[in-house]
Parts: structure tokens; sequence; C-alpha cells
């Protein structure tokens, strides 16, 4: 036990990866590893947290004008884009569950589909963004040129919504794309068979990091989109 | 004096973590968290020794009432700098990232921390996140005090804030992975019989922090990151003419910042329990009281931040609520104090450099946690808000008791450390020097608070001169305090005793190591077999404690 | 200045000065009691039971609960007290009597500017009389300041955008120290004044010895007299008795008239329309400083419903 191994653990067959010194076992180490996403994750709850306290304030002291200004936020892509995900989050649960149960193939397959629905919604924010930007959807450095639609009382409020909008959504998409180019290395590793039931760990935490992604989609989507939409 | 146990010995392999590979690489790119907690001794020294020459520059500076030394605006910039660096570049780091990154493992007998690779991650962040504020203050500072408040941070000031929030951003990611890192080694990491009640107090102490230092600091994040925000692209969030609110950062800024300050202190108090009992050959009195005590302060410490702001223009109603808070989070601190002293009673106590420290540290604590109640007291606060009585309150925390404590536990376990023993005659003289020093500085400053003196005054008027004079006198003591053990403990280094594995005879699984410890701290798996701190004052034989738990070698 | 004398305490010269003394002083001394039982117990103990000194280290059955659940309930009961003591002279604080002078005052880098409500202005000097409770309506033109008199013991954050306020009565006559206590800027510690507190006879002489600028002409300049007096053609709602009322709004909701809403009405009269009438009035963001705005809402607040007047004659 005090020996190490100093082969690159990759090119070891699964079933004889060694665990990190600090362990007893593998499956201390992937205990381990999941403590420390959830608690990375908790980090990340307050991090947003912070800007969802923001919008917050500001919708309770702007109301109408929040939900007049927001009605110009693309509620079609905002809904695709929310299906996309979801979806996206039920496919990495799958890959998740193949690399536990030794089926590597249908695991890197699951986790390529996971990052073609992640990169479409990339693709489809960013188109939003250059459709909201054609659309003057952005708070310019006056005050009176913002707006599509947009006319009525505290337009300075319109323009703080259309800063936190862009705030939160960018703040998102970053986190996506570092969550895409962890499920990249996945799939490549995937392949490679660097996963079994024996040693699943970052299938499984970069797993939870895109069930988190997906979970403030699901405030950001009804906050940002479905302001005072009744019909 | 001291208890060294008779069959005890010197490491007998020459192998420990300190001579094992000798190169800068193997430093550099080590993964032993006892090396990182010495890259951490290291880099926090040096940024020590930059705040305090910066509260040298302004204690000179207050000599007179004219502030002949420094310009207003490089005063400003002065004492911006001084808080900054040595609230997220000394104080926040300091027991956490030294003495945590070093014992934590140790004391529940694990090879490393759970996450090795990640916590020397933490250390480059942290150094570069130094190196980025260090520059941005050569290059001519911020000048908005390290509160940053709006909107003259994002709107008026004309000096680097936007540097300044990013290194402190950047550092700020250091914490949250020292913190994570601890938590999920507590939890999953602890050797056989070891339970949560028979964690060594520190470790409590530990684990509260990190959960602040996990919890807290993303807020200052995104914090900082509006601030940037509103100052490249004039958001409003801030700005009133913009439909914003100046009072909105206040908020978010004390949110993370209150709970902070307990960050700078909770570990301290932690060091203390470990000494107390060692130095007094006794169990501590009330272990559970402390161990939740210590959650305790953590938890309520979220839920105070508004105390910052009574007279900020926050409703009357909430000003009630967090005065409230504010009282009942003094309760667990008290009951720390309290146990403390009880633990003395039929103890049989000894003067250590450590022990000369804790004592300083509960004396220095004390009046610190009772002006605090001057503070949560609305009505006194409305007067003192602000002024030096806040600054002799806060330093007396801070300064008075962490700094004390994290001069203690550097002191207790440098055996274990470097293999050496200090000069005892030099340490105790430093740690008097201190104590004495400290309260010639900060304790006028209470007096020249009620009587009015504002705060962040680069010139006064000159009835307050004497009491300035006198804060500046203890100063100069307390320098020499700090610069002491800097000097003593680097000779001691090369010509200090070399220290026995258990000089102190101490029960912690960390003195069952070899002095020095092996890379990965233990031969084999130790086995806990006994609560913390089985010293039985009552015996009179030369063994009287049992350690808590057994290596078999 | 009064206090070249040195002395632990600044002058009292408020009603608040004392009660926040006694409650001070309340907490020094129990403060002083708690740290001499916790230090005398660590010399005694720390000296009793030394290392080699012969007294037995023999422990009776302690009942530790009992020890702990006490301390702890003590300081709770204590602190609760402290905390009442202290909310009840808070609120005092937060109670401006009905029959209180107002002041304005702008607080803008680096100095004070305060206009009596006859229009008398000062910089950086406060006069006021004795014995009578003065409420200081402030805002500020560019940071945050805050108004600390230490003799008065009072302090309140002055922020822009939105006035605060506070409250004194004098009790003493001569002149105290008046600091900016909110770090704002390069000239923070310059931003210093002093409050004058003179005899009631002396102050009103003072107040007459200049005459105060005619509020009315900047009414006039700007043309509200146009839409807001009552012979107007075009409709606006009328001036007279409506500081304090509470006026029903568009959408349906009512507001309190008051300081704030004056402000918001005359810098972005969209925001909140008053039932029953267009949103035409126009802004006048840009045209005024907060000085102008504070000129204008005491001339409001001067129109009284029960006085027969025209806005455009009156001095």
């Amino acid at each position: 036990m005090t020996e190490r191994i100093t082969k690159n653990p990759i090119d070891i067959e699964p079933a004889h990866k060694l665990h990190a010194e600090q362990f007893d076992s593998m499956e201390h180490q992937q205990e381990t590893a999941s403590i420390g996403m959830w608690i990375f994750l908790a980090t990340e709850v307050l991090f947003f947290g912070g800007l969802l306290l923001v919008y917050t304030v500001y919708r309770t002291t702007y109301p109408t004008v929040f939900e007049l200004a927001g009605k110009n936020f693309n509620l079609g892509i905002g809904t695709i884009n929310t299906v996309i995900l979801l979806t996206s989050s039920y496919f990495i649960a799958l890959a998740v569950h193949f690399a536990r149960n030794d089926q590597s193939r249908r695991s890197a397959r699951f986790l390529a589909l996971t990052w073609v629905l992640g990169f479409s919604f990339l693709c489809l924010k960013a188109y939003e963004y250059y459709d909201d930007i054609e659309r003057n959807i952005v708070p310019g450095s006056s005050y009176h040129d913002i707006g599509y639609h947009y006319v009525g009382p505290n337009p300075e409020a319109a323009r703080m919504l259309y800063f936190i909008y862009y705030a939160l959504t960018g703040l998102h998409a970053l986190h996506m794309t570092i969550g895409l180019g962890a499920i990249a290395v996945l799939y490549h590793r995937s392949i490679k068979k660097a996963f079994s039931s024996h040693y699943y760990t970052p299938v499984e935490v970069v797993g939870l990091y895109w069930h988190f992604v997906d979970i403030v989609w699901l405030f950001l989507y009804p906050l940002l989109y479905l302001m005072d939409r009744h019909s | 004096m001291t208890q060294e146990i008779a069959n005890d010995s010197v490491n007998p392999s020459s192998k420990n973590y300190l001579n094992q590979e000798t190169t800068i690489k193997s430093w550099l790119l080590t993964t032993d968290h006892k090396r990182i907690g010495l890259l951490y001794l290291v880099s926090i020294t040096f940024f020590f020794l930059i705040g305090g020459a910066a509260a040298t520059l302004i204690r000179v500076n207050l000599m007179t009432p004219e502030g002949a030394l420094l310009s207003a605006d490089t005063y400003n910039k002065t004492f911006t700098m001084h808080g900054v660096i040595m609230v997220w570049f000394f104080l926040i780091p300091s027991i956490p990232n030294v003495l945590g990154n070093f014992l934590v493992p140790m004391m529940i007998g694990a090879r490393d921390l759970a996450y090795p690779k990640l916590n020397l991650a933490s250390w480059y962040i942290y150094i570069i996140g130094g190196m980025f504020t260090f520059i941005t203050i050569i290059a001519g500072g911020v000048d908005t005090g390290w509160t940053f408040y709006t909107p003259y941070s994002t709107l008026f000031s004309n000096s680097f804030v936007i540097a300044t929030a990013t290194g402190v951003f950047i550092t700020g990611f250091s914490s949250i992975l020292t913190g994570l890192n601890f938590i999920a080694t507590i939890h999953r990491m602890r050797a056989p019989g070891l339970t949560w009640f028979r964690l060594p107090l520190f470790l409590w102490a530990i684990y509260s922090t990190s959960v602040i230092l996990v919890l807290a600091t993303p807020i200052l994040a995104i914090t900082l990151i509006l601030i940037a925000l509103e100052r490249i692209f004039k958001i409003g969030v801030f700005d009133p003419s913009l439909g914003g609110d100046p009072l909105l950062f206040q908020h978010l800024f004390w949110f993370y910042s209150h709970p902070a300050v307990y960050i700078m202190i909770l570990p301290g108090m932690g060091v203390i329990s470990e000494v107390i009992t060692c130095f007094s050959r006794k169990r501590i009195f009330g272990y559970k009281f402390i161990a939740f005590s210590s959650v305790a302060i953590a938890a309520l410490g979220f839920l105070v931040w508004g105390h910052h702001m009574f007279v900020s223009g926050q409703s009357v109603y909430a000003g009630i609520v967090f005065s409230f808070l504010s009282f009942l989070v003094a309760i667990p601190s008290a009951i720390k104090v309290f146990n403390w002293t009880a633990t003395l009673y039929k103890g049989r106590i000894s003067y250590t450099t450590p022990m000369l420290y804790v004592l300083g540290f509960i004396g220095l604590f004390t009046v610190g946690g009772l002006t605090g109640l001057f503070l949560a007291a609305m009505a006194v606060d409305v007067h003192v808000h602000d002024t030096y009585f806040v600054i002799a309150h806060f330093h007396y925390i801070m300064v008075g008791g962490m700094v004390s404590a994290y001069l203690a536990g550097i002191h207790f376990w440098w055996p274990k450390i470097s293999g050496r023993l200090y000069p005892e005659f030099w340490g105790r003289l430093a740690a008097l020097l201190l104590f004495f020093g400290f309260n010639l500085t900060f304790f006028p400053q209470f007096l020249l608070g009620y009587l009015g003196m504002p705060r962040r005054y680069h010139n006064y008027p000159p009835e307050f001169q004497v009491l300035h004079v006198m804060s500046t006198l203890g100063a100069s003591i307390l320098a020499v305090g700090y610069l002491l053990p800097i000097f003593y403990l680097l000779w001691s280094l090369r010509y200090g005793r070399k220290a026995s594995k258990n000089p102190w005879g101490a029960t912690g699984l960390e003195w069952q190591a070899a002095t020095p410890p092996p890379q990965f701290n233990f031969h084999s798996t130790p086995f806990v077999t006994e609560d913390p701190y089985c010293y039985l004052n009552e015996a009179l034989t030369e063994i009287d404690f049992k350690p808590q738990g057994e290596v078999h070698d | 200045m009064n206090n070249t004398r040195f002395s632990f305490f600044p002058m009292q010269a408020s009603t608040f000065a004392s009660q926040v003394d006694w409650l001070t002083i309340t907490l020094l001394i129990l403060c002083c009691i708690i740290c001499l039982i916790v230090f005398g117990l660590i010399l005694f103990f720390g000296i009793r039971y030394r290392n080699g000194s012969p007294h037995s280290r023999k422990i009776e059955k302690q009942n530790q609960q009992t020890v702990e659940w006490s301390w702890t309930v003590g300081t709770l009961v204590l602190f609760l007290a402290l905390f009442t003591w202290s909310t009840v002279i808070y609120f005092q604080m937060h109670a401006p009597p009905s029959d209180s002078s107002e002041i304005w005052v702008v607080g803008k880098q680096w100095m004070w500017k305060f206009q009596h409500s006859t229009g008398k202005r000062e910089i950086n000097e406060l006069h006021v009389p004795v014995g009578k409770p003065i409420l200081l309506t402030m805002t500020s033109q560019d940071v945050v300041h805050s108004f600390f008199v230490p003799a008065f013991r009072i302090k309140q954050d002055v922020l822009p955008g939105r006035y605060s306020r506070t409250w004194f009565e004098a009790t003493k006559t001569g002149e105290y120290h008046l600091f900016c206590s909110q770090y704002c800027g390069t000239m923070h510690s310059d931003m210093r004044g002093k409050v004058i507190v003179q005899s009631q006879s002396d102050y009103q002489n003072w107040l007459q010895s200049n005459p105060p600028i005619k509020i009315p002409t900047l009414y006039n300049r700007l043309g509200c007299a146009n839409c807001h007096d009552r012979t107007s053609a075009i409709r606006a709602p009328s001036l007279i008795g409506i500081f304090g009322k509470r006026e029903t709004l568009s959408d349906g909701s009512t507001i309190l008239v008051d300081e704030n809403y004056l402000r918001e009405s005359i810098l972005n009269p969209q925001a909140k329309i008053v039932k029953g009438y267009p949103p035409v009035m126009p802004s006048y963001a840009g045209q005024l400083n907060e000085e102008d705005i504070l000129d204008l809402i005491a001339f409001i607040k001067a129109q009284k419903a029960t006085q027969e007047n025209d806005p455009r004659n009156s001095q």
C-alpha cells in the first residue's frame, strides 16, 4: 500500500486502476469526490443567488416596468432551450448509469448526445442574443435608446432588467461552456474505456454539475421569460 | 516546564517531508499538505509585512493633527491597502491555510487532504490574486477603503478599483477551494475510532470556518463583479440616478463580510482549546458546548450583517432584528471564554510561550468581544459607528485575538513542523511585548472613538493628539513583538535544539507521527481509542496523559 | 471649540447625550465586572494551580451541565435587557417631535450646506437655537456622507437620490464639532464644520440678519404656476395643502405625499401620475440641483390649505 504506481492510470485496465494515495479504496475516493462536487455546487448556488437577489430587489421595486420590458425576450427560443436542456440532463443521467454498469460505449454515446444538445442550446442562445441586439433589447449608453416596444416610465429600470438578463444568462452560458468542455473530455476517456463499475467518478461528478446547470436554468427561465404571461 | 517523554526519540529515519526531495520543483509542484502549509506560511508573512508597513505609515502620519507625513490621497490609499491586504491576504488564510493545511490530515490520522492537487491549486490561485493586487498597489493603488462603498467606488474614485477587485476575486476562489477541501476531508477521511465527538476542537473550528468560507465567499465574488460591471457599463444597480440603490451594495458586501470576520476568529479559538488543555494538563471543560458554539457562531454569523448599517438609512425595524441577533451571536463566544477559564481550574499550568499567547488571547478577545456589545446596542452604535471605537473593537479581536492565537499555534506546533525547538526566552519576550504593545496601541482608540474621532481621517482636531501619540508609541512596541518571532524562528531552523516526537506531551494524533513527519504522515493508519485532551491533571507521575490514538509502526 | 480640557466623554449637549452616556456607562460597568471575574479567576487559577504547587487537583463531582446552562442563560438575560434599553432610545432617535423646526442639509464633496426654513443658508456652520427640537432632512449631491455631531450623540448617513432624517434638541449653548463620518473621497477628513447652539433670542437675531432668498422666483422661472395654479387652463393637481395628503394614483394605488414623492414628481413625473390627470408634466431633471429641489419642496410644504394665497405673489 505504500508503493506508488507510476504508470499513467489511463493505460491501465480499469479493473486494476489504483485509487489515490490518501484514500483506502476506490469506493472511498468516489464518495469523497461526490461530496466535493456537492459542496462546490453549494457555492454556485450562493454565486447565482447574489445575482438573483439583485433581480428580486429591482423587480419588486419596478414590477410593471420589468414585466412590460420582459415581454420583449424571445419566449420561443427560451422554451425550446429549456426542453433541450432538460433532455440533455436525462441523457447525462443515462451516461452515468451506463458507465456505472460497465457499458462504456453506450455511456460514450449518451455523453455525445448530451454534448450535442448542450451545444445546440448555446447556438440558439447565441442566435437569441444576436436577435435581441437587432431588436435593440440592449442597455445602451443612454437609457433613451433601449427597449423595442418599451415606452413608459422608469426606462432606466428596463435598462437594468436587460443588463440583469445578459448577466444571468451569460453567467449560465459560461458555466455551460465549461460543462461542455468537461463532457468532451469524458467522451474521449469513455471511448478509451477509462470508466467502469470500479471507477466512474468523473462521469458522476460531471453529471452532478450538469444537473445543477440545468436547475439554474429552470430558475432563470420563468423569472426572465414568463413574467406576467398569463396565456 | 514542559514534559518530555522518557523513551521518546527523534525520528530515527532520516527521511521526512522536509528533506525527502529538496529541489525547487519539488516544492512548487508538491501536493503534500505539509509543504503547502509552509508555502502559505511564507506567502502570508510576506503580505503581513506589507500590510504592517502600511499600518506604520498610518500611525506615524497620525502623530500630528495636520497629518504631516502623507498627503490626503496617499493616506487614503494606504489605509485601503492596509485593510485589503490584512483581511484577504493575511488574516483569512492565516490559521486555516498554514496550520489547517498542516494539521487537519494529521489530527484525523489521514495521509493527506481529500484533494491534494486542489490544495496546490488553491495556493497558486492565492499567489496569482495576491500578485495582481500587489502590482495594482505599486501602480498607484485604490482609495475606496477595503469596503468599496458605492457610489464612491463605482462613479467617483479615480483609482484602480477594478484591478483590486479582480485580485480579491481571484483569491476568493482559493478560500472556497480550501474550505471545500477541509469539509470533505473531515467528513470522509477520519481514522477508525475517530467519531465526531472525539474530534479535537481545532477541527470543529476549522469545519465551521470552512462552511463560512464556502457559503459566504461566492457573494463577495458576485458583488465584486457587479462593481466592475457598474464601473465599465454603468448598469445602474448601485446608482440612484439610474434607478439603483447604493444600499444594495452595502447589504451584499456585508452579507459576505460579516461572516468573513468570523472566518478571522473561529480558527483562533480552535487553537486556544488545543494549547490551553496541553499546558494545564487537563481535559477541556465543556467539550460539547465549545464544539456547538463554533457551529452556532458560524450559523448566527450569517444573520447579523445589518449591524454595520444601523445609521445607513436601513429601516428601523430591520435594525432592531439585527441588533437582537447581534446580541445573541455574542453568547457562544462568551461560553467559550467561560469554558476555557474553567479548564484552568485544578490544572497544572505552565507558562510556555504558546500558553502566554493563549492567556493574552483570552484577555484581549474578551475585551474585544465585550466592546462588540456596545456596537450591538443601536443607541450607542449611532454615536460610535465609523469612529475609532470600531477600529479598536475589531483590532482587539482580529489582532489581539486571532494573531495571538496564530502565533500560539505556530509556536506550539513548531517542533512538529520544523523538527526544532524555538528559544523559549525570546518566545516569551515576544509574547509579552505583543500583549503590552497591543494594549497601548489600541486601548486609547476606544477613548478616541467615544470622544468622536472619526475613522479614515488623515488629519484631525488637535485635542485628539495625545491619544494618537500614545497609540503610535504602542504600535512601535507592537511591531517589535511581531518581528521578533520571524527572526528567532528562522534562527531555530538552523541552530535550534532538535525536537523529540512529542516535546509537550500532548494528546493529539499529530504528535504520534514522527518529528518532522514523513511524507504520508503515519507509517500505518492510526486507530483512535480516546476522547481528545486525555490529560490526567491529578496524576503525579511523569506520564500524565493518554495519546488519543495509536499508530503501529 | 468648548472642549479643550481632556476628558473621557465628549460634551453632553443634547437630550440624547445623557441617555446614551448612561447606557454606555452601564455597559462599561458590566464589562468591567465580567472582566474582573474572568481575569480574576484566570489570575487566581494561574497562581494557585501553577505547575508544582501543592494544592489538591482532585476534582469533586461537578454538575457541568448546570454550570454551563447557568452562564449561558445568565448572559442571555443580561444581553436581552441591554438590547431592550438600547432599542427604546433608538426608537426615540427616530421619532422627531411634530413641532420640530426643519433645516435642510445637502452634503457634497467636501462640504455641508444648510438651509433654514426662512431660506437663510450656511456652509459648514449650522446655527441652531437651544432647547428646541430640530429636524434635519438631508441628501447628498454625490456619494454617501454621514452627518455626525459627537456632542449630540447623533449620526445619520446622507445618501444620494433620497432623503434621510435625523433630529436633536440641543441643551447647551456653545460650538460643537460636526464631522463627516462616512469615507467619501480625498478630502473626507476636511469635510468638517461646527454646530453653533445659541440662545433662542440670539438665534432669532442671527436668523433675521440677512434676508432670505425669494423662493417663488424659482417656482415662476420654471413655469410651475402655468399648470399648477388654480386658474390655469392645463389641469394639474393643486399644490395647496398637498404635503402629507394621501393621493390616489392612476393605477389605483395610493401614496403618501412626502419629500421623496415630491422630488420624484419633479424629476420623473411620469413615474406616478395622480388619478384623473393627464400624463403631460415635463421632467426637470438636469435643470435643478439638490438645493433647488429642496427649495421647491420647502415652498410646497408651506402652501397650507387654510391660507388664502397666490403662489405668484408671496414672499
